[in-house]
């Protein structure tokens, strides 16, 4: 069989003998066997050289440290930052907390009993967690009980060394010096798989600024982690350091900051804020800076930290009616009312359509075409200062007319009151150093051209802009800021909440630099007196302060909503806008008050007191103080979801 | 020195290759089996300790066969190779199961693994029996005779099981081939191995289509006066598409299923990227990991005792057959290369040696030694650098283990006082 094979085998060598067509003699056959095995030994080692190359030089990158399962990171974490009021009162610390931690693997038989009093969990809880903490993983330690309080790990500490496998881990929480500023603050929590992926700073477990100026100064407060590399075997236990330590980081505290709130006046706004919806935002004209911003509903920023923390969470965040987690101050975006007016008179003066003594007639309203618009101010003949004052429709109705009509076209006239509007402030993010934000809405002819169509709408079309209703809107935020331009007659800056960074105190230049209004100084004169005359004779006078000397507006609002597709009108918003004193300006704020009512109503007489307690530091009228703290609107929230008819505007209060 | 002493005539530059290579493995087995307390290098509780003192079993060895007459070896290869044949069948009834192989001698303080020790007896066999006087290897019978020596040992460790070492006796096919055995086999079974491979990568139709299309560019662009018989090409070409029809059969329903996963591997045949990481962790764990530890090294390594992934034991079996990942790692692409070049280097001074041999036993047995090392050094390599399926062999000189070590030696010693011997020889 062999032989024949090889007969084969043979015939078909001579006609591969043939293709290849050079051998065939004897020598060279004899030359071919010797070289066989040579070539052999040098074509494996070209080839190992090749896969060699391609495995070292091309696939290597030197990055590969990273994912490395040989090396693990450990990281040393600094503390974070500490947060201050603008006097240097302490706002947010932080404060120990105590894991209690288990490996497993290394637990020696131990009186359960005993421990479980220790930790104060029950003992079939302590066998479920353990169960987990094995399942998770014998060699890696697990939290067996989170956050121990202070006084249970006085308890425990000293009992610890009796139970083998188990031990305390200390944490950092923040720990909160008050009670309020929860939106501002802001609070903390672990990072999540958007966060890792788009920030390689993070590792998993790590804490990050959420909310509030914890997210907006996050990298200030947190520091740099310091890292350490630790040479791991297969089984993860450590073998030493990497490179003995050369690759390692020290941490970088995180720099304490100073905000601009003042705690007291922060503090006593959400007081009278009790049982309120709306936004407080107070703003110092001079710097920008953000005195008090205050929502309504808040909560106590302690409830997110701790053990409760995710409970806590869940309960605010999905309170969707009152919404304690959204920020009103700066998110709400509704109609400005009737401090707006003093807007759209500055735009006239300026453009030259009106002077102080401009007059129009209120006749208890105004008519647009044949319909009468009501307004309050009970009638007559009206000029600047008391169109302003009294807070007249009529008036300023007739100012927005004439802005309009100054210019050829409807089109024109709009682009150029879109534009000194926008100058305050109004319609865009105002650029305050806090993560959120609202741009409002000022309208321009884009935005009628798209509703009403191009050329049929006309200045008449829109005339509820010209007393604040109609399609504008604005947050507290900026209507803090718009009067705080006025009070500054004619320009503002950006405002902030930060005061200080660290030691250096160095904050973005952005933030010094004032912005002006397109408002000539002049025009705003006879504005302010108007204001301070609302106080004096006007829709304030039942508010006014001794001895401080105010201007303001007052705003009531109309408003609708939607409750299962019904449309319903509900009481008016109550609005207030201030600054005091009237020269030198200290504070300027806006007060929004959700079905409120009359602006001097809630809204007013929640301003005048906190302009009292900024400026004099205590409060005269305790009677005022009294009934506004007590003072709630949960009955007027309670109204459209009672499902029963009910009143609006009730004139018992 | 005038070939009086022992020593006389040995190719010192083999025996000065020969040293670097062994203490090149040992710093490795060093590297890969150092605990976190340095001890002395001596401490025969650790790996490297225990090879240090194979290292010193081994010199005993060389000396042992140094000093035993030439003609001893070429006269007792019979008996040798028979010894062998009855030391492992011997394991089917007294072997000691190590990781699920029966393939040692338990002797108390070593085991021994008879097939190293075959591996010595059988080069000297087959190169006794070719260089026999009456031997003519172009006929059929004496052809099958030499398969016969070759392949005892190698079915007999098969079921041991140990495939690696069983494979390993196909490479003194060389010694045939450089004495005669035709060298088409060689052909015949290079051109099968990538019908195989090609099968199971594209499929039976594309392999078909591709030695259609091969031999149309042979005859569109052969030399007009070459004439090639078109039938004989048409029978090779059928036969090769039978047998790409059988290996899809023998490969879903002979092969097992760690079988299939291993080719999966190797020719990357699983496209599901799941399948494949689940692969990646069970059978090509290994693999896997060593090439991971190769490439981590880059150009320059990361330094003695440095390679986290080796100082981390990722690598399963580092310090046995994956020693060589350890380079890699620490000594980096320059490293590897050295090795590399060492072992070539080292391969071909031993042919050279074994084609100025006057004896043809010696010659012969040349060849087997060097045609074991050389397979050892390709199969071994190519699995730790990801070219081939995992088939375990370890690293000649290199792979920590006595039996490996010493016989090893024993082959390359043998070889080298043959070559001392060799102008007493023939004449």
């Amino acid at each position: 069989m062999y032989c024949s094979v090889h007969f084969l085998a043979q015939k078909a060598n001579k006609n591969i003998v043939f293709v290849v067509g050079i051998y065939g003699n004897q020598e060279f056959s004899l030359v071919m066997k010797k070289l066989l095995l040579s070539s052999v030994v040098v074509l494996i080692g070209f080839t190992f050289i090749g896969r060699l190359s391609y495995l070292q030089l091309f696939r290597f990158s030197p990055d590969q440290i990273l994912d490395d399962p040989a090396i693990k990171k450990v990281y040393d974490y600094p503390e974070r930052g500490y947060v201050y009021d603008r006097d240097g009162k302490l706002l947010v610390g932080n404060q120990p907390a105590y894991d209690v931690m288990v490996i497993p693997r290394e637990v020696k038989p131990l009186d359960t009993l005993e421990f479980c009093g220790l930790l104060g969990i029950e003992k079939d809880q302590f066998l479920s967690k353990m169960e987990k903490a094995r399942i998770y993983s014998p060699r890696l330690p697990s939290v067996l009980v989170p956050q121990l309080s202070k006084e249970d790990y006085a308890k425990l500490q000293e009992k610890m060394r009796h139970f083998n496998g188990f031990y305390i881990q200390k944490r950092s929480l923040r720990y909160y010096n008050t009670k309020s500023a929860a939106n501002v603050l802001g609070y903390i929590s672990e990072v999540n798989e958007w966060d890792l992926k788009n920030n390689p700073y993070y590792v998993a477990g790590e804490l990050k600024g959420r909310t509030g100026i914890e997210q907006q100064y996050e990298e200030i407060l947190r520091g740099q982690k310091g890292v350490k590399h630790i040479q791991k075997d297969r089984f993860n236990r450590d073998i030493g350091p990497y490179k003995g330590g050369k690759l390692d980081t020290l941490p970088q505290q995180g720099k304490e900051i100073h905000i601009t709130l003042d705690k007291t006046l922060q503090e006593y706004g959400e007081k009278l804020m009790h049982g309120k919806r709306g936004g407080i935002v107070a703003i110092e004209p001079k710097s920008g800076e953000i005195l008090a911003m205050i929502s309504g509903p808040t909560y106590d920023p302690a409830l997110l930290v701790g053990r409760e923390r995710s409970k806590n969470y869940s309960k605010l965040h999905y309170d969707t009616i009152s919404k304690p987690t959204w920020d009103r101050s700066i998110l709400a975006q509704q109609s400005p009312g009737s401090p707006f007016k003093t807007l759209n008179a500055l735009v006239a003066l300026q453009e030259g359509v009106i002077n102080e003594d401009t007059k129009f007639r209120c006749y208890h309203g105004f008519y647009v075409g044949n319909t009468l618009r009501g307004c309050h101010c009970g009638g007559g003949i009206r000029d600047l200062n008391s169109g302003i004052y009294q807070s007249c429709n009529a008036y300023f109705a007739g100012v927005f007319r004439k802005i309009f009509d100054k210019y050829n076209t409807t089109d024109k006239g709009m682009d150029v009151w879109e534009k000194h509007m926008k100058s305050f402030g109004l319609g865009d993010y105002l650029g305050t150093d806090l993560p959120t934000g609202a741009p409002g809405r000022i309208p321009d002819v884009a935005y009628y051209d798209k509703w009403y169509g191009d050329g049929r709408w006309a200045a008449s079309t829109i005339i509820s802009n010209s007393i604040g209703q109609g399609e504008i809107a604005a947050t507290p935020l900026q209507l803090a800021n718009m009067t705080a331009a006025i009070a500054n007659r004619g320009y503002f800056y950006t405002p902030h909440i930060i005061k200080s960074i660290g030691n250096n105190g160095k904050i973005d230049p952005k933030y010094t630099e004032p912005n002006y209004t397109t408002i000539d100084r002049k025009h705003f004169d006879p504005i302010i007196e108007g204001m301070a005359n609302v106080y004096n004779y006007g829709t304030a006078r039942w508010v006014k302060i001794p001895d401080i000397d105010i201007a303001g507006k007052t705003g009531t609002v109309e408003n609708f909503i939607r409750v299962d597709g019904e449309r319903m009108q509900l009481t008016d918003h109550s609005v207030f806008v201030a600054f005091a004193p009237v020269e030198n300006p200290q504070i300027a704020l806006a007060v929004y008050i959700e079905n409120g009512y009359y602006g001097s109503r809630y809204a007013g007489h929640i301003a005048s007191l906190l302009i009292e307690k900024y400026i004099k530091g205590e409060i005269t009228r305790t009677d005022l103080e009294k009934r506004m703290l007590e003072k709630t609107l949960e009955h007027e929230y309670a109204k459209p979801y009672s499902g029963e008819p009910f009143k609006i505007n009730e004139y018992e209060w | 020195m005038n070939g009086r002493g022992p020593f006389g005539r040995l190719d010192w530059i083999s025996v000065i290759l020969y040293a670097l290579l062994v203490f090149i493995g040992w710093i490795n087995i060093y590297s890969t089996s150092i605990g976190e307390t340095s001890t002395s290098i001596f401490d025969f509780s650790t790996l490297y300790g225990k090879q240090t003192f194979f290292i010193g079993l081994a010199a005993l060895g060389i000396i042992f066969v140094l000093f035993v007459e030439s003609q001893f070896f070429e006269r007792f290869a019979s008996i040798f190779y028979i010894v062998s044949i009855v030391l492992l069948l011997g394991l089917f009834v007294f072997g000691k199961t190590i990781a699920g192989a029966t393939s040692w001698y338990d002797l108390g303080f070593f085991n021994l693994q008879p097939s190293e020790l075959a591996k010595v007896a059988t080069s000297l066999a087959l190169a006794k029996f070719l260089s026999d006087i009456q031997t003519d290897i172009r006929t059929g019978k004496h052809q099958m005779y030499a398969l016969i020596i070759i392949l005892l040992p190698a079915i007999l460790i098969l079921p041991q099981p140990d495939p690696g070492s069983s494979l390993i006796y196909f490479s003194l096919f060389f010694v045939l081939f450089r004495e005669g055995f035709p060298i088409y086999y060689l052909g015949i079974l290079i051109f099968a191995v990538v019908i195989f491979a090609t099968t199971l990568m594209f499929g039976t139709v594309w392999v078909s289509i591709g030695l259609i299309i091969l031999t149309l560019l042979i005859y569109t662009f052969k030399r007009a006066s070459v004439k090639i018989p078109i039938l004989p090409v048409l029978g090779v070409i059928m036969v090769s598409i039978l047998f790409s029809l059988s290996v899809n059969f023998v490969f879903e329903n002979v092969f097992e299923q760690r079988h299939r996963d291993r080719f999966a591997l190797w020719l990357s045949l699983e496209k599901d990227e799941d399948k494949l990481d689940e692969i990646r962790k069970t059978i090509g764990y290994n693999t896997y990991q060593s090439e991971k530890a190769i490439e981590s090294g880059g150009f320059t390594g990361k330094g003695f005792l440095e390679g986290t992934r080796t100082k981390g034991d990722f690598v399963p079996e580092q310090h046995t057959d994956y020693i060589f990942s350890s380079v890699g790692e620490e000594w980096g692409f320059m490293g590897t290369a050295s090795v590399i070049l060492l072992f070539s280097l080292f391969f071909l001074r031993l042919i050279y040696i074994a084609e100025r041999q006057k004896s043809d036993f010696s010659r012969m047995y040349g060849y087997g030694v060097i045609s074991i090392l050389v397979f050892h050094y390709f199969i071994n390599i190519g699995m730790v650098i990801g070219l081939l399926p995992t088939i375990g062999v370890p690293l000649p000189f290199f792979s920590y283990g006595g039996s490996g070590l010493i016989f090893f030696t024993m082959l390359l010693f043998i070889f080298l006082k043959l070559d001392s011997n060799r102008l007493k020889d023939g004449i």
